[in-house]
């Protein structure tokens, strides 16, 4: 696989982590904030070739982990309207509810479908127009524009019967929140790099400015990882904070201009809950005045509830990386893959799950 | 978050083409990168999202490779 | 939550909520010895003869897909579960269960395809059921085979017989029916050039070996739950672990490809024509060789080893030098986007 192969080299894999474990001279914690990132730091088992001494958490940028109970709630109330079908990405169909997820309501009879482009919905939408088609659109900023551009299209097309139901959300306010988080110690950011394909590497600048934390935007394969780790140790040991891009092959300083104008063109920036840390100041969007007639919400009638999260459940504190998941006394005993409690365990990304799944130690 | 992998345009009529990885090929939205025929693209979701830089990916490979052959000198280069 | 006072699709996907639901429901109404071991398929004596007993439904959709359909699947499925467990597949049934509205045609194809799967498995299918039901209840059509085989003397496989030291064989590539299914799947939108089902009778290439070779431990189709699924079973029914590495399972490209785009791991993937042996470390050089003449073996490869240490784990070690633990899932994977 061209552009991917070259990154798994073992030889070149082998060399960065001595590399790294050379260059460390001193206890080191890093923040991964994707979950994609998450995931394929367990699958390829990274966490082997990296010395005791340097830390890696696993940050909120799972988009399942951090959507709030009460959208889910919401989803599950709009799939009993009449005439509703629902299209989700796979990611969503298995997190918990206050009562149920989608895979249960499916198992009731709701029409739930499961899609991997928000396109799929739209052309199931003008296949069937007998049906109200509702799309959830979560996501970071890698995903909003292909939401967006949907939006447009479904306007341009004078489509009835399309709606969405938003929960998108963006990185780098919950990146500032973070280290606004006194608890939370974190030296060294490794970016979301799809994120930074859409953002541009300038987007974690202010980041680096303003609390002197350096940030690599890393792209997802073994080689990558593992330099972008080595960056940021340099960076800490030299106490030189900067972004630097190790992503440059998809990675610009200015990012997509045509993805996020279609993102400006239809959402607007409001205060988000984030599941577990709270209301993030403008770190979520919502369809514009323009596109509000395509909002679920507004046309079915239905409200986003603020949900308290579970008692006992600490998705929360290992979402903002102050715990690890053996710390959450629900981690393994009660709340496991099949029967998940939080997100953080539902997600196939989150870090509850990636950590059952590949390490439980 | 963002599950997307490098697929190469083998078809392209306007904003919509067709994009191939391992012999699975894929509809895509060309809306977001000005890809032609032959090119490569990060594709997220049923999107191109990003063009793939190629002159941009062998000076990444060169770069570590070099990055290596300095600090290990006696170990030759890694090729 | 879902799964609780309701069955949902994961208790059928082969993985641990099916695991649960047939020791919390069946096993216990059902005390029978030989039911609680849980194999491919039951051993039983009847007379002087000692006899394997299978049963499998059948519920894919749709119900033609590149290189196989439900009725050629159906029938060999059901051979399967008889031949890895050392019998010689003999006489199967058939239950359909059809919806209203099924083309004629449709039927009739299916039914030709299971004929000639019959013919090439060499078993005979000598009883069977037809039901009609509702449109809506049935898919098209839903089929339930079972088999029986005579399982001569000597034949002993079972994973109480595996052993710290045997390795780990898989006959050939792993997902190819999984993501062939998948594929043909038009809400997916995805193309394959070449890929179809390995769905295919395996009695003849297991007979070749079993005759062949003494140190045969254990054998297993990894259908639902891939080959994951099957090596996790084994490291929990003994004191031992199963080590595989990454670069030597087989795997073809466009598999791979369709794993990476939709975020899948190819080892929780269906196989509807492997075979997962372990045997005795001093043979399986040779038997590979074996399997490899053979065109249903022709990838087979020795994929790793079982050790005592830490008992009950599989772990895969990386192809770039690393390792991850290997677990069971609770249901199907879905396509992600992150």
């Amino acid at each position: 696989m061209k552009h991917v192969e070259e990154y798994r080299r073992k030889d070149l894999v082998t060399k960065l982590a001595r590399q790294i474990d050379a260059k460390l001279d001193r206890p080191v914690t890093l923040m991964e904030v994707c979950g994609t990132h998450t995931m394929a730091i367990h699958r390829h088992g990274l966490p082997d070739l990296l010395p005791p001494e340097l830390k890696l958490l696993s940050g909120p940028g799972c988009p399942v982990c951090v959507t709030p109970t009460g959208f889910i709630d919401a989803a599950i109330e709009l799939s009993q309207k009449e005439n509703v079908t629902l299209a989700t990405f796979g990611d969503l169909v298995r997190v918990p509810g206050s009562t149920t997820s989608l895979e249960g309501r499916k198992a009731e009879g709701a029409d739930v479908v499961t899609v991997y482009s928000p396109l799929d919905a739209l052309a199931a939408a003008e296949k069937r127009p007998d049906r109200n088609l509702i799309f959830l659109a979560v996501g970071f900023e890698t995903t909003a524009p292909t939401g967006a551009l949907v939006v447009q299209e479904a306007r341009n097309r004078g489509l009835q019967n399309f709606a969405v139901l938003v929960g998108n959300k963006l990185v780098p306010p919950a990146l500032r929140a973070l280290l606004q988080d006194e608890a939370v110690k974190i030296d060294g950011f490794i970016c979301p790099g799809h994120v930074g394909t859409i953002i541009g590497a300038k987007a974690y600048e202010p980041i680096v400015r303003e609390f002197g934390v350096p940030c690599v935007v890393a792209g997802f394969e073994p080689v990558d990882i593992l330099a972008a780790i080595l960056w940021l140790v340099e960076m800490v040991v030299s106490d030189e904070p900067e972004v630097r891009n190790a992503y440059e092959r998809v990675v610009t300083w200015e990012g997509n201009h045509a993805a996020m104008d279609c993102m400006n063109e239809v959402f607007e920036v409001e205060d988000s809950l984030w599941r577990g840390l709270g209301v993030i100041p403008a770190s979520g969007l919502r369809l514009n005045d323009t596109y509000r007639e395509f909002d679920a919400a507004a046309r079915f009638d239905v409200v986003m509830h603020e949900v308290p999260d579970t008692s006992g459940c600490r998705c929360g504190d290992v979402l903002r990386g102050a715990i690890e998941p053996t710390e959450c006394p629900l981690f393994a005993v009660r709340c496991t893959p099949e029967s998940p409690v939080g997100p953080c365990m539902v997600s196939s990304e989150g870090t509850c799950a990636a950590f059952y799944k590949y390490r439980r130690e | 978050m963002c599950l997307a992998v490098p697929m190469k345009i083998v078809e392209r009529e306007g904003q919509r083409g067709v994009a191939e990885l391992e012999g699975v090929t894929r509809e895509v939205a060309l809306h977001f990168v000005d890809a032609q025929v032959g090119d490569y693209v990060l594709v997220h979701a049923g999107f191109a999202i990003q063009k793939v830089d190629e002159e941009s990916a062998l000076e990444t490979i060169e770069l570590f490779r070099e990055m290596m052959a300095e600090e290990f000198p006696d170990e030759g280069r890694t090729s | 939550m879902g799964g609780d006072d309701k069955i949902i699709l994961a208790h059928g996907s082969g993985g641990k909520l099916t695991r649960r639901l047939v020791s919390d429901t069946f096993l216990k109404k059902f005390a029978h010895p030989v039911l609680a071991e849980l194999d491919d398929s039951a051993r039983v004596e009847m007379g002087a003869n000692r006899i394997c007993f299978t049963t499998d439904s059948y519920v894919v959709k749709p119900l033609f897909f590149p290189g196989s359909d439900i009725g050629k699947l159906a029938v060999y499925g059901t051979v399967n579960d008889l031949a890895v467990m050392g019998a010689e597949p003999l006489y199967i049934s058939c239950g359909l269960i059809i919806e209203e509205g099924l083309e004629r045609d449709i039927l009739e194809r299916v039914v030709e395809s299971m004929a000639q799967a019959c013919e090439i498995a060499r078993v005979s299918l000598v009883t069977g059921d037809t039901k009609v039901v509702e449109s809506g209840g049935a898919d098209g059509l839903f089929i339930n085979t079972s088999g029986v085989g005579l399982l001569p003397e000597g034949n002993e496989f079972g994973v109480e017989r595996i052993s710290a030291g045997d390795r780990v064989i898989i006959s050939g590539t792993i997902g190819d029916h999984a993501i062939a299914v998948l594929a043909a799947r038009e809400d997916l939108g995805l193309k394959l050039s070449e890929l179809k089902s390995d769905c295919a009778p395996l009695n003849h290439l297991i007979n070749r070996v079993v005759q062949q070779f003494d140190g045969i431990k254990f054998m297993r189709d990894p259908t639902r739950g891939g080959l994951a699924t099957v090596l996790c079973e084994i490291a929990e029914s003994a004191p031992i672990s199963v080590h595989i590495r990454e670069e030597t399972i087989p795997i073809r490209r466009e598999v791979n490809g369709i794993c990476e785009i939709l975020g899948f791991d190819p080892l929780y993937l269906a196989n509807e024509g492997k075979v997962v042996m372990v045997v005795a470390s001093s043979i399986a050089d040779e038997l590979c060789d074996v399997l490899r003449s053979d065109e249903l073996g022709k990838d087979a490869a020795v994929i790793g080893e079982v050790s005592s240490d830490s008992p009950g784990d599989v772990v895969l070690h990386t192809a770039i030098g690393g390792s991850r633990l290997v677990t069971m899932l609770a249901g199907d994977q879905l396509p992600r986007i992150c």
